[in-house]
């Protein structure tokens, strides 16, 4: 029998020591300061490695970004960038200036006409738009970071990590890198010789430094209650009634628009009046949303776990620790990786918004121009073959999905959308613009945030269609185009197989679900400004200043 | 500004007010007076508006209104400044929520 091959099985230790190595020998200890954060990326990254860079649409690792695109692209090339979010312009600089040619990622926001060009132009690979799960998931398979360049907010002497209230993604790219012979570099606001908390022991983290000034947060959750509209309103009132009571939905997660937000400030006053504290919305994944404190302070809800913080919010959570989750210290952990299990596997329901959606219920925030990504709404959005325990909300949409002997029950997934967006552009289309972005990319698969099949649910100003109780596609259509108000789409609808559906209580109007439009004013706000919410949480959320008008 | 007028025909309404006034005139609203008219079973309505060109989808708009909810013997005077039609929607079954009292 032949000897087996020799081979070295410990080759990125070794890469890891040399990388380490050449940073000794440049006099860069652990502790690096701010001026010589080029010399060390230059020294520990190689050609071709796969770095990632924190940043999601909260915190920032902002002075890392920026030193990474400021080095030198003889020497820093081919890069192959994995992160969560492309929020900053030194994310897309880093492509501009040819040190990286790849990037794996779940968000662009901000950056999304900018990220559009550069794929026209050839200029960047997209490996694949991920949702945030996926990503980290993949970070412990396929994709595992050579280097990570993370966000803390204090670093001790030894280099162990206090990540304060914005937890978020840091334990998921910490863990993958750490642990697998990659490096693990930390911009931190401060130093401080006893930290309130570990969350990152000093011997998973490689070098720290102090950035100039503290990482970027972006207050992403914050709707101002002033901008709500009479229309969210009705809408709102619609879902409570016509969904949330009827299937008793008390563990959930709510999108960021300002649709979710007007049903967080109708919980204190209409949910309330229905009689429906205690039965409803007791338990969330959710980020600390300002516009939910009046419903927290009305005992409405028992428990939130956070995928991130809030700029402003962490007084008010802090003071809340029955409610959030809060250490030893204080002060509250988030963790966007646990939250989004949360979200995908314990709730029973998620309510978002969306640009698009087609007669199949498909529906994308890819808009022409613009490559954007899905965040984590794939994950909450979709119904779970995994899941195995049962609720009475999820077995009720189970049963109406499939017969009263249905074996699986079913994840309430609600899309809610006015049927016209600004400048009169209608939600509701023929086809996705994510079709032709596809062709555009280059891409396998159109860019589809929810898939039509996993949602049971469509609130718009015209009604409620339940897609659980359609049991054609033609009838699955005529919902959709019976909700779609007075868009093309909806204009097109067979006015007679939509008012059978009406009859059957697969599409309900407002005055169906016995609501009074009279009462759809912002009167029925439990708070109607950013200062109701401050006087709300007894001065305890402190606003970011451009929230702030008095 | 464009001026649009409308009849449709509609189940007569049975009024507890003499008039109702419902909304503003700012971007995106919209005012609605509702008097009453001269033929029972007729809805006739008559539109100041700053979006011009939207002839088609006011027809549309108005004309699922009168179906679904009985508004004949009114007049019905609107002032709009750009309100989209879940806005026009929404106000008119206030105003005439309004305009019937108490019952729905």
């Amino acid at each position: 029998m032949n000897a087996p091959h020799s081979r070295a099985w410990d080759s990125q230790r070794q890469s890891r020591a040399r990388r380490l190595e050449r940073a000794a020998s440049l006099g860069l200890g652990k502790q690096i300061p701010a001026e010589r954060i080029i010399d060390l990326l230059e020294a520990v990254i190689q050609p071709g490695d796969r770095v990632c860079l924190e940043g999601n649409n909260q915190k920032q690792a902002d002075f890392l970004a920026e030193s990474l695109a400021d080095c030198d692209p003889a020497r820093l090339n081919h890069l192959s960038m994995v992160q969560s979010v492309l929020a900053l312009p030194s994310h897309v600089d880093l492509f501009e200036r040819g040190l990286a040619n790849r990037l794996d990622f779940s968000f662009s926001g901000p950056q999304g006409a900018r990220l559009a060009k550069l794929v026209q132009e050839q200029r960047i690979e997209i490996g694949a738009i991920h949702t945030y799960l996926e990503l980290f998931g993949r970070y412990f398979l396929d994709l595992t970071p050579n280097i990570a360049l993370i966000a803390a907010q204090a670093a001790d002497a030894e280099g162990n990590l206090y990540l304060g209230p914005n937890t978020e993604d840091t334990p998921a790219i910490v863990e993958a890198t750490a642990f697998k012979g990659g490096i693990v570099i930390a911009q931190v606001n401060e130093r401080l010789n006893k930290l309130p908390r570990v969350d990152v022991p000093a011997d998973w983290v490689d070098f720290t430094v102090q950035a100039p000034r503290p990482n970027y947060i972006e207050p992403l959750f914050t709707r101002d209650p002033a901008q709500i509209t009479e229309v969210q309103v009705l809408m709102a009132m619609m879902a409570i009634k016509g969904i949330y009571a009827e299937y008793g939905v008390k563990r959930l997660n709510h999108g960021i628009g300002f649709d979710t937000a007007a049903i967080e400030l109708l919980l204190p006053t209409y949910a309330a009046e229905l009689g429906l504290k205690g039965k409803i919305c007791t338990h969330w994944a959710l980020n600390p949303h300002p516009t939910l404190i009046p419903a927290i302070e009305s005992g409405f809800v028992e428990s939130v776990h956070c995928f991130g913080s809030e700029v402003g919010m962490d007084n008010y959570v802090a003071a809340r620790s029955d409610v959030f989750f809060i250490g030893a210290d204080g002060s509250m952990r988030s963790n966007r990786a646990f939250s989004q299990t949360a979200g995908l596997y314990a709730c029973d329901m998620f309510i978002g918004s969306t640009l698009q959606m087609d007669l199949a219920g498909n529906s994308s925030t890819a808009t022409l121009g613009r490559i954007t990504g899905f965040g984590g709404a794939p994950n909450m959005g979709s119904d779970p073959h995994g899941r195995r325990h049962a609720s009475p909300a999820w077995l009720k949409a189970g049963r109406e999905a499939a017969g009263p002997n249905a074996i699986r029950g079913r994840k309430l997934v609600v899309q809610m959308v006015e049927t016209f967006r600004e400048h009169m552009a209608p939600v509701f289309v023929e086809e996705l613009d994510a079709w032709q972005l596809q062709k555009v990319m280059g891409a396998d698969l159109p860019p589809i945030m929810i898939y039509g099949d996993d949602v049971s649910h469509i609130v718009t100003e015209e009604g409620i269609a339940n897609l659980l109780l359609c049991r054609t596609p033609e009838e699955r259509e005529q919902a959709i185009r019976g909700v779609a108000g007075f868009t093309p789409v909806g204009m097109a609808r067979d006015k007679a197989m939509v008012e059978n559906l009406r009859d059957r209580g697969i599409i309900r109007r407002p005055e169906d679900l016995g609501i009074d439009p009279r009462l759809a004013t912002r009167d029925l706000l439990a708070a109607r400004s950013v200062k109701d919410l401050v006087r709300w949480s007894g001065g305890l959320y402190a606003p970011p200043s451009r929230f702030r008008n008095w | 500004m464009e001026t649009l007028d409308f009849q449709f025909a509609s189940a007569p309404v049975s009024r507890s007010a003499h008039t109702a006034l419902c909304g503003v005139v700012g971007s995106g609203n919209l005012e609605i007076l509702v008097q009453a008219g001269d033929q029972p079973a007729t809805c006739q309505v008559s539109i100041k508006t700053s979006a011009r060109g939207f002839g088609a989808t006011w027809q549309a708009v108005l004309a699922t209104f009168t179906t679904s909810h009985p508004a004949g013997g009114t007049r019905i005077a609107i002032n709009d400044m750009g309100a989209t039609p879940a806005v026009v929607s929404l106000r008119l079954a206030q105003a005439l929520a309004e305009y019937r009292g108490g019952e729905q």
